[in-house]
């Protein structure tokens, strides 16, 4: 299959449950998870990779989806922060956020809680600089990066208490 | 998004047959994470995309081969941030390659892609040509390994010729022990671009080999064989010259808005004494 092509069927886990979609091939796995599958929670935001709003977990890791063709994530399975929460109950991490008051006016959360979601799942018990780093890649434009620190702590302790 | 058509050969030969037939009109893909950004501003418009993702030849790998490591064209920075034969020979490359972006871009954007890329900027590039490494290329007339320091024309521009692919990087076991460190200035962590990456090694020779990037046209490397610089009780003034020579094809362009030029060339000289310092440092220690 190395014939050019302008569609592509492709099919992609997402949450756990399997998904078939043909996709235009300029289109990003962003604009599939938003406008095909109506997962909103992923955000449509910077659009040069730099303010991760649109971060969703692909195979365990974290990628910006707006740099991602839907056509790349043939195969992958993918986390949106639709999927965080079980049965309708948050999860610890979603917890926290609320708890800390680390949600303003949420625009970021989605992006934030799949960073801190990974960053717990490879390292439970990260140090502040580690957090930091950890969630470097998504930007708060109301300014709740000390908020969203502790809501990553609190929500180690949580896990582990 | 520029509409294209897109392939995904999972045969090397098939890919070099693609590039061959559509020539500039093609562009291949590995991350995605400086190419998607071009397609969508329109300063990139290919008729195909050609990933490469799912070619056998360029799944991500670190392996040890013929007194060299060789990192795979699908390898990711994470993955070479992390390997411990990177980290224990290769420490400056696993320090820039650390610094890339943020985790996000570091989890899809390749070295291969990064040099190919050919960024003033790219924070992998003073590493590798301290290093030595050099480029493999396969393309219509077979395999070429491409010193780096003969790679990197101008920005975005490389010596691959048409039809040519980067399969992997390959760096050489250095055959002295080196004591080298990767080191940047940046507006912001987790997102900007350097305004100075810059690399020193000194190995146990006396040769100290600095390059450095984000000043100029590309990534230059320089290299003092005389021992002064690797001489922590050479007097300043014999160092002073050396680096003056060292930094001399250093040129930032007045237009950037990342830092002046008069900054830059600062920082070049700060951050050119502190690397030495740390290089010589990390020699002494082993």
């Amino acid at each position: 299959m190395s014939e050019p092509a302008r569609v592509f069927p492709i099919e992609l886990t997402v949450n756990g449950h399997r998904r078939a979609v043909e996709v235009a091939v300029h289109h990003t796995l962003l604009d599939v998870l938003r406008d095909d599958l109506g997962l909103t929670g992923a955000k449509e935001c910077c659009l040069v990779g730099e303010c991760g709003a649109c971060t969703v977990v692909l195979d365990g890791r974290t990628v910006d989806s707006c740099l991602v063709l839907a056509v790349e994530a043939d195969g992958t399975e993918i986390t949106t922060v639709e999927g965080l929460a079980v049965d309708r109950d948050l999860s610890p991490l979603q917890q926290a956020f609320l708890d800390t008051g680390a949600v303003q006016c949420g625009f970021c959360i989605p992006g934030q809680l799949l960073s801190a979601h990974v960053l717990l799942a490879d390292n439970p018990h990260p140090s502040v600089p580690e957090i930091q780093e950890g969630l470097a890649g998504n930007l708060c434009r109301c300014g709740c990066y000390q908020q969203i620190t502790e809501a990553v702590l609190a929500a180690t302790d949580r896990a582990h208490r | 998004m520029h509409t294209f058509a897109y392939a995904r050969p999972t045969r090397l030969a098939e890919a070099v047959a693609l590039l061959e037939a559509h020539g500039s009109d093609a562009r291949l893909l590995a991350g995605g994470t400086d190419l998607i950004i071009r397609l969508r501003d329109g300063t990139a418009q290919p008729g195909v995309v050609i990933d490469i993702k799912r070619i056998a030849e360029m799944r991500p790998s670190i392996r040890e081969e013929a007194g060299c490591l060789v990192i795979g064209a699908g390898t990711v920075m994470t993955d070479i941030a992390a390997d411990d034969r990177v980290r224990r020979s290769y420490p400056a490359l696993a320090e820039a390659a650390a610094v890339v972006g943020s985790v996000q871009i570091r989890n899809r954007a390749t070295l291969a892609g990064n040099v190919c890329n050919a960024s003033p900027a790219a924070d992998t590039a003073p590493a590798l040509l301290v290093y030595g490494a050099r480029v493999v290329a396969v393309g219509p007339a077979g395999t070429r390994h491409i010193p780096i320091d003969t790679f990197f024309v101008r920005s975005g521009v490389t010596t691959l010729a048409r039809g040519e692919i980067v399969t992997a990087i390959e760096m050489p076991v250095p055959d002295r022990a080196m004591g080298a460190v990767h080191v940047r200035r940046t507006r912001r962590r987790g997102h900007d671009l350097a305004s100075v990456t810059l690399c020193c090694g000194v190995d146990a020779a006396g040769v100290t080999r600095l390059a450095y990037g984000s000043v100029g046209p590309r990534p230059v490397l320089g290299v003092d064989e005389s021992g002064v610089l690797a001489d922590p009780a050479a007097p300043d003034a014999a160092k002073g010259a050396i680096f003056e020579r060292l930094f001399a094809d250093a040129s930032p362009s007045p237009r950037s808005m990342r830092a002046s030029p008069d900054y830059r060339l600062a920082m070049l000289r700060v951050l050119g004494a502190r690397a030495l310092s740390t290089a010589i440092d990390r020699l002494a220690q082993g």
